[in-house]
């Protein structure tokens, strides 16, 4: 329908593969989130630990570089998997901060505006919706997390030799694994925070709460009552649970036994799941 | 024609409050009204339509598909504009058209071109690159309709559209509705408890109370229809004029002094009562065609059930 005519006229053009719509939310959120100079500002700051690493390996492989400084390689701390396990780490505190900015303005700003019903009065589901708006959390953890981790594990594999990585081949797995653990944690942390209230900033700050309450009250619990169980509570030990073992580091699984990490985290992301699609509807049965 | 929406006994619960109770009919209009008192079961009805509610028994059928089954191929064809303001905020009213045909499967090229087109088709051409926050009530109204016709649907659901505007936007949203209509190319479904709305826009009409239906219309035909009764009045002798009239085949009852009621027969040239009533030096002081307003049926409808 041409402009001047301004009558109406239907669409029979091609549609879409269904599959692919809901990549169409990240890419407005995308749009909207990168109008705030300080999210920039953050998440070029997220990149500043990556990069310190990256001339790190680099400079641990240049011995000529060394020598000019009088360096002794064996006085540098080893690349190996406590050297990637301190990167996820620092990582995982940093996209920990990144959920509580970004999170908050995932859902309820739909939820504020009764945007919901545009959504799905759509060919588009609850699922999508929920897939959509979790992957732009995905797509921003995973920026600062496994992928510059990742590049350090090649780069070092590239620097140190065949032979490292054939030996140490696992560690890029517990390095996309454990990321994929704590993403999911924090995403669905969020969107269920995000649901559930409207008012951003207080969003945001229950996100932060979320782990402090969980390890707190974890404290008390193993306190008042003299049990290790307790510690299930605090997400984030649950997570560097995981990861402790994923790197087979000595330790792992002290606190807490590493399956009931995995299980408590596991509780952790269905609570927030049935969270979510107790908020995430058309419309609001009020009682 | 083959029906827009057909109800099978369709009835909604919520907890143990029944909202929708065994309604059955069908409907095929271009333009359907759907009327009822608050609280009746209207933006229920389209609500479970779209899916967003379970039907507790029975089923509905939107262009032979049933809702229970076809869910997603029945919000492909259909658009929807809610009662309540609804809009993404930080977002320019292009950009939230666009998303909106995207999320209705058109291809992001289309999508953004049929988000400018519907923008100035309802009267945002000016304002599609203002922020949805800064509009007033109105405009909001016409950003939610553009949003319900971007990705071109065969049947559009418009929940109270004319709700909180002034009557110059009022008339304009009741154009636009009546300019979709003519365009042929969708039915409407247009809820509303404003009669006037329904009355200027709709070619049939379903009745809701207490989550049954009470009636259902074709406004077109009863406008039809209303057309062969007529009420006069005379004035001087009319002696022999009603035996007259009823010579040519209408049926007249008197009602008082001077007064009459008549159906008229088929294909009557309403002339001839002026004829009759000059030879007869009769002065004929009103005439009119009983009109059955919408408010008529309505009222009618309401006093029948209870």
């Amino acid at each position: 329908m041409a402009v001047y005519k301004r009558t109406y006229k239907g669409y029979s053009g091609a549609l879409t593969a269904a599959w692919s719509r809901f990549l169409i939310l990240p890419r407005y959120s995308f749009g909207r989130l990168f109008q705030s100079k300080f999210l920039v500002l953050f998440l070029m700051a997220c990149f500043f630990y990556p990069a310190g690493c990256a001339v790190f390996i680099y400079l641990s492989h240049n011995l000529s570089f060394l020598r000019v400084l009088n360096v002794q390689a064996a006085n540098l701390l080893e690349i190996n998997a406590n050297f990637f396990y301190i990167y996820c780490t620092v990582q995982a505190t940093m996209a920990y901060l990144l959920t509580a900015l970004v999170g908050p303005g995932l859902v309820s700003p739909d939820l504020v505006n009764n945007a919901l019903p545009l959504y799905f009065c759509r060919p588009f589901s609850r699922s999508e919706y929920v897939a959509g708006k979790m992957s732009v959390l995905i797509y921003l953890l995973s920026l600062i997390t496994w992928i510059p981790g990742l590049i350090l594990f090649l780069m070092q594999s590239s620097l140190a030799g065949r032979s490292w990585i054939f030996a140490n081949w696992w560690i890029a797995e517990a390095i996309v694994v454990g990321s994929l653990v704590w993403i999911g944690v924090l995403s669905l942390i969020a969107m269920a925070m995000s649901a559930w209230v409207k008012w951003r900033i207080a969003a945001g700050a229950l996100i932060l709460g979320v782990i402090f309450v969980g390890a707190g009250f974890g404290r008390a619990l193993n306190a008042v009552m003299r049990i290790r169980g307790g510690a299930m509570l605090d997400l984030a030990q649950d997570s560097f649970t995981i990861w402790s073992a994923l790197f087979r580091l000595p330790g792992a699984g002290q606190d807490i036994d590493t399956l009931d990490a995995v299980n408590a985290i596991a509780a952790a992301c269905l609570i927030c799941l049935w969270l979510l699609f107790k908020k995430v509807r058309p419309f609001e049965v009020v009682k | 024609m083959s029906p827009v929406i057909e109800l099978e006994g369709l009835s909604v619960r919520f907890g143990n409050r029944t909202i929708l109770n065994n309604l059955r009919g069908s409907v095929s209009g271009g333009a359907i009204g759907l009327l009822g008192p608050n609280g009746a079961g209207k933006s229920t009805l389209i609500q479970t339509l779209l899916g967003f509610c379970q039907a507790s028994a029975g089923t509905a059928r939107i262009y032979g598909r049933d809702i229970r089954a076809a869910r997603r191929e029945i919000r492909a064809i259909a658009g929807y504009m809610p009662e309540n303001e609804s809009f993404i905020a930080n977002m320019s009213a292009v950009s939230f058209v666009r998303m909106m045909g995207e999320l209705s499967g058109l291809p992001r090229d289309a999508a953004l071109e049929r988000a400018h087109e519907v923008l100035f088709y309802v009267g945002l051409g000016e304002a599609r690159y203002r922020l949805l926050g800064t509009y007033s009530l109105g405009m909001k109204q016409l950003a939610k309709l553009a949003q319900a016709i971007v990705h071109g649907p065969k049947l559009v659901i418009l929940d109270e559209p004319t709700n909180g505007l002034d009557p110059p936007a009022r008339q304009r949203m009741i154009r636009l509705i009546r300019e979709m209509k003519d365009a042929g190319e969708m039915h409407l479904l247009l809820c509303s408890h404003l009669l006037r709305d329904v009355e200027e826009t709709c070619d049939e009409v379903l009745i809701l109370k207490d989550g049954r239906i009470v009636h259902c219309a074709n406004l077109e035909q009863e406008r039809r229809a209303n057309k062969r009764f007529v009420e006069i009045e005379t004035f001087g002798n009319d002696a022999g004029f009603a035996e007259a009239l009823a010579a040519m085949g209408c049926e007249c009852s008197a009602s008082g002094a001077g007064r009459l009621k008549m159906v008229l027969p088929v294909g009557f040239d309403t002339r001839e009562i002026y004829r009759l009533a000059a030879e007869r030096d009769l002065q004929l002081r009103r005439l009119n065609y009983r009109r059955d307003s919408l408010e008529d049926i309505f009222l009618k409808a309401m006093e029948t059930v209870s």
